[in-house]
C-alpha cells in the first residue's frame, strides 16, 4: 500500500478572483439592487415610473410649449388652439411676459427700478464677507453702511435722514466707550444704549431738518404704497433676517440667564410671540399699533409690518439658538470661566460660535420660514406677489388665468428657499470639525 | 501663638452694585425691570390717551350684542340675532375642526413620504424627496389660495350635474358629488333618533319652550335648535357607549386568553369573539336607530342633504394637510435615521422578524425623538389655519377678526381676545408636549 502525500484533499494553492456576476454590477447590478430588488418593489417602481411620467408628459409639453406673446388671455387661447387643437393645453406665459415688472416692483416708479437693484447689490457685496470668509477685510465697511443706504436708496429723501441715524450709533458707542472707561462697563452700556435711543427719538428729526435746511441734498421720495411684488416680500424677509438674527441671540441669552427677572420677561416675550399666528401680529401692525404709540404719531405700514415680522422671527431664532445653546457641553463654559473671561468674551469667543455652528439648520430654516411668511402681508392689503397674482386675475384681459400665475410665483419663491437649504448644507459642511 | 480672625467685614458701598459681582446681578434685575415697567407704562398711558381722544372705551360688552352677520359653516346652532361671543366660539369650532383634520391628514401623509423617502426603492425615494422639497419650499398660503383657486375653477358647476346627458356625475355609487362649491358627502341619518339633548339649558326661554314642545309652526321649530349652550346628540352618545363597552369586553377576553396561555400554555382561539362583542352590538344599536345614509340631491340650483364640505375648508384643509406633511415627513425620517443601526441589527440577531424589529425595537425609540417636532408641526398646523381668512373660511380668524372686528371697530379688544385664544390653545398643547417629553426622556444617571 502506497502512500501518495503529495496529493492532498484540501486545495491548498488560492483560486484567482472571479468577475463578480453580471446580474451584479454595472447598470444591470444598480437596477437590480434599486428599483427591482423584491416583487413589491419592482410593483412599486413601475407605478412610481407611471406616476411620474403622467405627471411628466402633462406638464412639461404645457410649461415649454406655452405661448409668451399674447396679450390677453382669449388671444392666448386661440392661439393655442390655431396651432395645437382644441384637446390640447399650453400654458399663456403672456401674462407673465406682460406683468413681469409689476410682479417684481409693484407700483414702483419705472425710471427709478436701478434704485431697489443698486439697493440689492449692495447689499449682496454687504453680505458677502459675512458669508464667505475669504474676502478682503475691508468689505466690511460696506456691511456696516448697507442698512443705512440701502433705506434711503429705497424710499428716497434727504441725504440727512441716514445719516443722522447712523450718527445715533456713534452717540451711543461714544458714550458708552467713555462712560466705560470713565465709570464702569455696565454703567457705559445701560446710558450708551439711552443716549443713542434719546438721539434716535428726539433730536434725529431736528437735526436732520436743519441740516437739509443748511445743504439740501436728496433723491425723489417714493411711498411705501408703491412698494410692491418680489421687491417688497425680499424687503421684508431681509430685513426681518438681519434683525432678528441678534435679536434672537439676546433672547436666548436673557432665557438662559440666572438672573430670575431677566429670564421670565424673555421666556414671557417668547411663549406669547410663539404662541399667537403672525397674521394676529400682522393685524396688531395694521390696525393696533396706532393705540400703542403717542397720539399722532404717523407710522409707516412697512415699518409696522417689519417690526412685527421682526420680533416674531426674532422669538423663533431664540428658541432655535437656545437649542444649540443647551447643545453645548458644560466643560465650555466651565473652560471660560477658568481662563478668566468675563461674560459677554465668552459669550463671544467661546459659546456663540459652537452654539451658532450647532443650530445652522434651524436658523436658516426659520429664515426660510420667515421669508415665506412675508406673504402674509397681502391678507392686510399689501401689495406682495400673492396680492399682485389677485389683482391681475381681476383684470378683464387676463380675467380666469391661474396657473401660470401662481406657478410662476410658487417657482420664484421655490428658487430663494431651495438655494437658501442648499447653501445652509453648505455651510454645514464648511464649518464641520467633527470626524 | 496665633489666632484666626474672621476677615475684615467690608461695609457695603454704593460702587459695589456695578462692580461686585454679588450685587451687579441685581442692579441688572432692577434696571432691566424697570426698563419693562417704563415701556409697558408708556404702551397702556398711550393706549389710554389714544382711547379717550378716539371716544371709545376698553370693555368685552359688544360680545353679548347682536352679531348680525352669518356664518356659512357651523357646527352649533348660529343665526345673525346670535351675539358676537356665539360667532366667536362657532368660529374657534371651525378652527379646531380643520386643524383637528389637517393634524391626522398630514401625519398620514408625513408617515407615509417620510417612510418612502427612506426607501431602498431608488425611484421612490427620489419622488418622496421632489415631494418633500416642492412642498415646503413655497409658502402654504400660496397653496391655500392656489388649491382653492383650482377647486372653484376647474370643478363643475352643479347645474352640470343636471339633465339626461350630465357633463359631471357623482362618485362612488351616486353618493358623493365634487363640484366647485365643495363636495357633497352622504350624511349618517336616524329614523327612529333618540333627538337631541341640550346643555345649560335656560327653560325659561323662548328657545326651550320651542324646544320642549317640538309641535310648533317651522319658526319656532328653527328657534328650538338655540335652546341650551349647544345640543348634543343622544344616537351618538349611545353608539359610542356600546363601542367603548365593546371594546372593553375585548379586552377582558384578550387577558383572559393571555391568563389561560399562562396557565397551560394553550391560547383559545379568540378573534371572532373579540370581533363580535365589538361590532354586533354596535350594529344592532344603528339597526334599532333606524340608521340610514341621507345622500345629498340636486335640487333647484343647489345639492340640497348631506354633509356639505365647502370648498374654502377643503382648500385649507388639503393645502395645510399637504404642506405639514412634507414637514412631519422629514422629522419621520430623522426619527428613524438617529436609531442606529445595532439596534435593529441586535434585533435581527436575536431571530426577530422585520415588522416585528420596526415595532418592538425601531419605533419605541424613535417616537422618543419624533413626537416633540411632531406636535410643535401640529402647533403650527393650527396656527396656519388662521390663514383660512384668505379663503373666507369662517374660524375664529374669520368671525372674530374680521367681521366682529370690522363692524364693531373695537380692534384692540378682538385682536386682543383672538390672540389670548391662540395663546391657550398653544399653551395647552405645549404643555401636553412638556409632559409627553418628560415621561419618555431617557433615564440618565
Amino acid at each position: 500500500m502506497t502512500m501518495n502525500s503529495t496529493q492532498s484533499y484540501v486545495r491548498t494553492e488560492m483560486l484567482p478572483e472571479k468577475a463578480p456576476p453580471v446580474t451584479n454590477v454595472g447598470i444591470i447590478g444598480w437596477v437590480r439592487q434599486n428599483l427591482f430588488a423584491t416583487w413589491l418593489d419592482a410593483i412599486l417602481t413601475l407605478m412610481a415610473i407611471y406616476i411620474a411620467y403622467s405627471v411628466l408628459s402633462f406638464l412639461l409639453p404645457w410649461i415649454f410649449g406655452g405661448f409668451w406673446n399674447a396679450n390677453s388671455l382669449n388671444e392666448c387661447r386661440a392661439k393655442i388652439i390655431e396651432v395645437y387643437g382644441e384637446s390640447q393645453n399650453r400654458a399663456c406665459w403672456g401674462v407673465i411676459h406682460e406683468r413681469f415688472w409689476q410682479l417684481m416692483y409693484g407700483f414702483y416708479p419705472e425710471h427709478l427700478y436701478w434704485r431697489p437693484n443698486l439697493a440689492l447689490i449692495l447689499l449682496f457685496a454687504g453680505l458677502a464677507p459675512i458669508l464667505f470668509g475669504s474676502l478682503p477685510k475691508k468689505l466690511i465697511l460696506v456691511s456696516v453702511a448697507v442698512p443705512f443706504i440701502a433705506p434711503w436708496l429705497l424710499w428716497g429723501g434727504s441725504v440727512w435722514v441716514p445719516v443722522t441715524a447712523f450718527l445715533g450709533f456713534v452717540v451711543g458707542y461714544l458714550v458708552h466707550k467713555f462712560v466705560s472707561v470713565a465709570i464702569s462697563p455696565l454703567l457705559g452700556l445701560i446710558l450708551g444704549v439711552l443716549s443713542a435711543i434719546i438721539w434716535w427719538l428726539f433730536l434725529m428729526g431736528p437735526v436732520g431738518e436743519a441740516l437739509q435746511n443748511i445743504i439740501p441734498l436728496g433723491i425723489e421720495s417714493v411711498e411705501s404704497r408703491k412698494f410692491g411684488g418680489f421687491m417688497l416680500s425680499i424687503l421684508l424677509g431681509i430685513t426681518g433676517i438681519t434683525l432678528s438674527f441678534p435679536l434672537g441671540i439676546i433672547l436666548a441669552l436673557g432665557r438662559q440667564s440666572n438672573l430670575i427677572i431677566v429670564k421670565s420677561l424673555c421666556v414671557g416675550f417668547i411663549e406669547f410671540i410663539r404662541g399667537v399666528p403672525l397674521i394676529t401680529l400682522l393685524f396688531v401692525a395694521s390696525v393696533l399699533l396706532q393705540y400703542f404709540l403717542p397720539k399722532g404719531t404717523e407710522f409707516d405700514i412697512i415699518l409696522r409690518v417689519m417690526i412685527m415680522v421682526t420680533i416674531f422671527a426674532a422669538a423663533y431664532m431664540a428658541e432655535v439658538i437656545r437649542g444649540g445653546l443647551a447643545a453645548l457641553p458644560k466643560g465650555q463654559y466651565e473652560a471660560a470661566d477658568a481662563l478668566g473671561l468675563d461674560y459677554w468674551q465668552a459669550q463671544r469667543l467661546i459659546i456663540m460660535p459652537q452654539a451658532l455652528k450647532i443650530s445652522i439648520p434651524g436658523i436658516v430654516s426659520t429664515f426660510i420660514g420667515l421669508f415665506k411668511d412675508t406673504t402674509l402681508v397681502s391678507i392686510i392689503a399689501m401689495a406682495d406677489p400673492i396680492q399682485w397674482v389677485k389683482f391681475i386675475q381681476s383684470d378683464s384681459d387676463w380675467n380666469g388665468i391661474i396657473w401660470e400665475l401662481y406657478g410662476f410665483v410658487a417657482f420664484v419663491f421655490f428658487i430663494f428657499c431651495f438655494s437658501m437649504s442648499r447653501y445652509s448644507m453648505y455651510l454645514e459642511r464648511k464649518l464641520q470639525t467633527g470626524h | 501663638m496665633t489666632t484666626l480672625t474672621d476677615p475684615p467685614k467690608e461695609s457695603f458701598r454704593l460702587s459695589m452694585l456695578l462692580y461686585d459681582t454679588r450685587y451687579r446681578s441685581t442692579t441688572i434685575q432692577v434696571v432691566a425691570l424697570l426698563g419693562f415697567m417704563l415701556g409697558a407704562a408708556w404702551l397702556i398711558n398711550n393706549v389710554i390717551v389714544n382711547l379717550a381722544a378716539a371716544g371709545k372705551t376698553f370693555n368685552y360688552g359688544f360680545l353679548k350684542e347682536a352679531s348680525g352677520y352669518d356664518i356659512n359653516q357651523k357646527l352649533i346652532a348660529y343665526n345673525s340675532q346670535s351675539s358676537h361671543m356665539r360667532a366667536a366660539v362657532v368660529g374657534l369650532m371651525n378652527t379646531l375642526l380643520v386643524a383637528v383634520m389637517g393634524c391626522i391628514a398630514a401625519t398620514i401623509l408625513g408617515v407615509i413620504i417620510g417612510v418612502l423617502r427612506l426607501s431602498k426603492n431608488w425611484v421612490i425615494s427620489r419622488l418622496a424627496a421632489v415631494y418633500v422639497e416642492t412642498l415646503r419650499n413655497v409658502p402654504v398660503l400660496l397653496w391655500i389660495v392656489l388649491i382653492m383657486a383650482a377647486t372653484s375653477h376647474q370643478l363643475p358647476a352643479p347645474k352640470d350635474f343636471r339633465g339626461d346627458n350630465p357633463a359631471a356625475t357623482m362618485k362612488v355609487f351616486d353618493s358623493i358629488a365634487v363640484t366647485n362649491r365643495g363636495v357633497y358627502l352622504p350624511e349618517p341619518l336616524f329614523s327612529k333618533g333618540l333627538g337631541d339633548l341640550p346643555v345649560f339649558p335656560d327653560k325659561e326661554s323662548k328657545a326651550c319652550q320651542a324646544f320642549y314642545n317640538p309641535d310648533g309652526t317651522p319658526a319656532t321649530a328653527k328657534l328650538a335648535k338655540f335652546c341650551g349652550t349647544f345640543q348634543i346628540s343622544i344616537d351618538l352618545m349611545a353608539i359610542l357607549a356600546v363601542l367603548i363597552a365593546g371594546l372593553i369586553t375585548s379586552k377582558l377576553i384578550k387577558t383572559r386568553a393571555d391568563q389561560i396561555q399562562k396557565d397551560t400554555g394553550v391560547r383559545p382561539v379568540t378573534w371572532y369573539w373579540r370581533l363580535a362583542v365589538v361590532f354586533l352590538p354596535t350594529l344592532a344599536v344603528l339597526y334599532i336607530l333606524g340608521f340610514y345614509l341621507g345622500y345629498p340631491e340636486l335640487k333647484g340650483f343647489n345639492f340640497k342633504g348631506g354633509i356639505h364640505m365647502r370648498s374654502s375648508l377643503l382648500a385649507l384643509w388639503v393645502a395645510l394637510s399637504l404642506y405639514t406633511a412634507a414637514f412631519i415627513a422629514e422629522i419621520v425620517r430623522a426619527g428613524i435615521m438617529a436609531i442606529s443601526k445595532g439596534q435593529s441589527e441586535a434585533a435581527a440577531a436575536l431571530g426577530l422578524r422585520q415588522n416585528r424589529i420596526m415595532s418592538l425595537i425601531v419605533l419605541p425609540q424613535a417616537l422618543r425623538v419624533i413626537v416633540p417636532p411632531l406636535i410643535s408641526q401640529y402647533l403650527n398646523l393650527t396656527k396656519n389655519s388662521s390663514l383660512a381668512i384668505a379663503v373666507g373660511y369662517m374660524d375664529i380668524t374669520g368671525t372674530l377678526g374680521g367681521i366682529t372686528l370690522n363692524q364693531t371697530g373695537r380692534e384692540l379688544e378682538t385682536v386682543l381676545l383672538l390672540m389670548l385664544i391662540y395663546l391657550i390653545i398653544s399653551l395647552t398643547v405645549s404643555s401636553v408636549m412638556n409632559y409627553y417629553n418628560e415621561r419618555t426622556k431617557l433615564k440618565e444617571r
